[in-house]
């Protein structure tokens, strides 16, 4: 037992990091090297500077918590969004415990969350899940766009914060909970670039493009290169 | 069966071809051939290979089925929340699946395909603002177009238009010599009313050249008399090309990328000719589209800029009114509750939504203009765009889509609305036909016509005289 804790916290956590980073990034360089002009009809190169800054702003605005018309068009799951989407990024990169392992491997940490945050960010996420899954369900417009693949992203996204908080309860069958928890963590990490999740860095990539798209091509010369999204 | 006599995978090529596929009254022997019309996978499969890269298919991959486009969709809106008309499932279950099958597709596909590609789907764009992804399922529905039309699958009106950009470098069936005609027809019927009013055409270095729609002189050739008054008033220095003067692109509404091209050339060729220092278009919002905003991609220009600076029709006379070239007589300015129609191709694919606003602020007393209720990029589609007005198979679902834009009307209580777009004013009148709300609407140029201020120097000498 406690040599495949040793085993999953030593080598398959630098596997599992290395196969989420490389592959995010190899799917970022192919992203813009498939960029093509012609085919998109925008003229990125000559308008570089004005689509930078529709493209940066473009995925600015879409990272506040209403700050678009879009997200307060959707109130109710732009409030179950981004309690997801904030437990999703900040436990992961900040959290105590995580920072420990990645220190024994590394020689480096990032800063840690102060644990009582952390909890709550992480039963966020959960409730965020909960509720975007019963959505799927209850609302015909999601539903029939919905697939089982969508589920299992959100099973993905779920089990390493559920049993992660069942293992920081220190329950009976910790150990249990834990390993759990460490496999279903390097699970996401290693599925994320071939999957949806790709677009933990695919979604700036999508939004730098439309927004540099509106900034050079559709009428950032007269409205400004930042569309009032 | 492979390919019909009318219904195949050729564009229309000669006159005689254009001519017979029209006599095909509403395309009933076309719509009968597409039946038995076959799909070649292979090429359908080496196309999408070719042209579709990693930004469409990662919209496709990415798009997290969240369901935030639906409300920003006005036909999902107003055909009372049907889940196909979502736009994540219209487009994933029609390009979507070709990509997923490889090209693997059959005739009964295309076909509902082409139902969802023309009459699901405007191109507004209004989607892309509402994607938290930016997923611009307008952009993928006009890529869709264009598979679909390279293998027969396209309404019959539309194989028809952008045959006639083909053979007429025109959308409807006007020569270079008829369009001449008309220029002269016009400034000789007002040349009396607008003594030294003058259509120039072929004039080398002016300042404007002026682009517009075919059926202005096809069906409504006042509509060049008054953009040439309206010039002549402003004393611009200005011309129209003999050829190369047709601005819009039936072609980009039918997906036949390869016309759109040979109708954006044409244009570009007689800015190139004729070296004017701005090319002024019609009020019309596809044109500005096709010419201005996509032009340059299909003409090949690398910096995506059309060969000399291309204004549209409203930024011109923004600054018409703004410089004093045209003044209005205050006493004629509009006092009574009014509304503006914003056209997709030119506010929110272009920016110019403050042009519009700022000329109302020249013509319409303060306090009468009415916005509608969600308006500039955030407006919606008049109900007809991208082609869907003038698709007979598909009319019960435009009707159905003018919906829309009577509400916003309705809830503006104005009775008058001014529509500088071809589309959105045909839009507009069609629903004023099947709705009957009473309401009035017009292009720019007549309006502007009836309030300006007509300096002494331009009247008629007998006027001066008596």
């Amino acid at each position: 037992m406690a040599s495949f804790y040793a085993f999953l916290t030593g080598p398959a956590f630098v596997i599992s990091l290395l196969v989420f980073f490389v592959g995010l990034s190899v799917r970022l360089v192919r992203y813009f090297l498939g960029l093509d002009w012609r085919l998109e009809r925008v003229a990125y190169r000559p308008n570089m500077e004005q689509g930078m800054k529709g493209g940066l702003w473009s995925i600015y605005k879409w990272l506040l918590p209403f700050g678009t018309a879009g997200w307060r068009a959707q109130p109710f799951f732009t409030i179950c969004f981004f309690m997801l989407h904030f437990g999703a990024v900040l436990v992961p990169l900040f959290l105590i415990g995580h920072n420990v392992v990645l220190e024994e491997n590394f020689g480096f940490s990032l800063p840690s969350l102060p644990q009582g945050l952390a909890d709550l960010l992480a039963v966020l996420t959960v409730i965020g899940v909960f509720f975007i899954a019963a959505r799927r369900i209850a609302l015909p417009e999601v539903r029939i766009i919905t697939t089982g693949y969508d589920y299992f992203i959100l099973a993905l996204v779920a089990l390493p914060f559920i049993t992660g908080l069942i293992a920081r309860m220190h329950w009976a069958g910790y150990d249990f909970w834990m390993i759990c928890h460490i496999i279903t963590g390097e699970l996401m990490l290693i599925l994320a670039p071939f999957t949806k999740l790709s677009h933990i860095a695919l979604y700036f990539a999508s939004r730098w493009q439309i927004g540099a798209d509106f900034a050079i091509k559709r009428g950032g010369h007269s409205r400004g290169a930042c569309f009032p999204w | 069966m492979p390919e019909g006599q009318f219904c195949n995978k050729k564009p229309v090529e000669t006159e005689e071809e254009l001519k017979a596929l029209l006599g095909d009254k509403g395309g009933k022997q076309y719509y009968e051939e597409m039946l038995q019309l076959d799909v070649d996978s292979d090429k359908l499969w080496e196309t999408v290979q070719k042209t579709c890269k990693s930004r469409t298919r990662t919209w496709l991959e990415i798009c997290a089925h969240c369901g935030m486009c639906a409300d920003s969709c006005f036909l999902y809106r107003v055909n009372e929340a049907d889940p196909e008309q979502v736009p994540a499932f219209k487009i994933q279950s029609t390009l979507g699946e070709i990509i997923k099958r490889k090209g693997k597709v059959d005739n009964a596909f295309m076909r509902r395909a082409m139902e969802f590609a023309w009459a699901r789907c405007t191109c507004c764009n209004r989607c892309s603002q509402f994607c938290p992804h930016g997923i611009d399922m307008g952009v993928m529905f006009s890529y869709l177009r264009g598979l679909l039309y390279s293998q027969g699958f396209v309404p019959w009106e539309l194989k028809i238009g952008s045959g006639m950009h083909r053979v007429y470098q025109a959308q409807m069936d006007v020569t270079s010599e008829d369009w001449v005609e008309t220029c002269e027809w016009m400034a000789e019927e007002n040349g009396e009313e607008w003594p030294g009013l003058e259509i120039p055409v072929d004039k080398e270095d002016a300042d404007i050249m002026y682009t517009l729609n075919a059926r202005e002189p096809k069906h409504y050739p006042e509509d060049v008399a008054e953009a040439a008054i309206l010039f002549h008033l402003a004393g611009e220095n200005w011309t129209v090309p003999s050829k190369g003067w047709e601005q819009t692109s039936l072609a980009m509404f039918a997906g036949d990328w390869g016309a759109c091209k040979i109708a954006v050339d044409a244009v570009y060729d007689a800015a190139e000719r004729l070296r004017p220092k701005r090319i002024i278009g019609t009020e019309c919002g596809h044109a500005h589209r096709a010419s201005v905003i996509e032009g340059p991609y299909w003409a090949g220009r690398p910096d995506g800029r059309p060969p000399a600076e291309y204004i549209h029709y409203v930024q011109w006379l923004a600054e018409a009114l703004r410089e004093g070239k045209i003044k209005i007589d205050p006493a004629k300015r509009i006092k009574e509750k009014v509304t503006l129609q914003d056209a997709c191709n030119y506010v929110r694919n272009h920016g110019l939504a403050k042009y519009t606003r700022e000329i109302i602020s020249y013509i319409v007393e303060p306090g009468y203009f009415v916005e509608m209720a969600t308006n500039r990029e955030y407006n919606y589609c008049c109900g007809g765009g991208g082609g869907f007005n003038g698709i007979g198979m598909f009319r019960k679902q435009r009707n159905v889509a003018l919906r829309t834009k009577r509400d916003q009307i309705l809830a503006t209580g104005a009775k008058l609305v001014i529509a500088p777009c071809h589309n959105c004013w045909d839009a507009i009148r069609d629903l004023e036909e099947e709705y009957e709300i009473g309401i009035r609407w017009t292009f720019l140029k007549p309006l502007i016509l009836s309030m300006a201020i007509v300096p002494d120097h331009l009247k008629p000498q007998e006027e001066d005289e008596e």
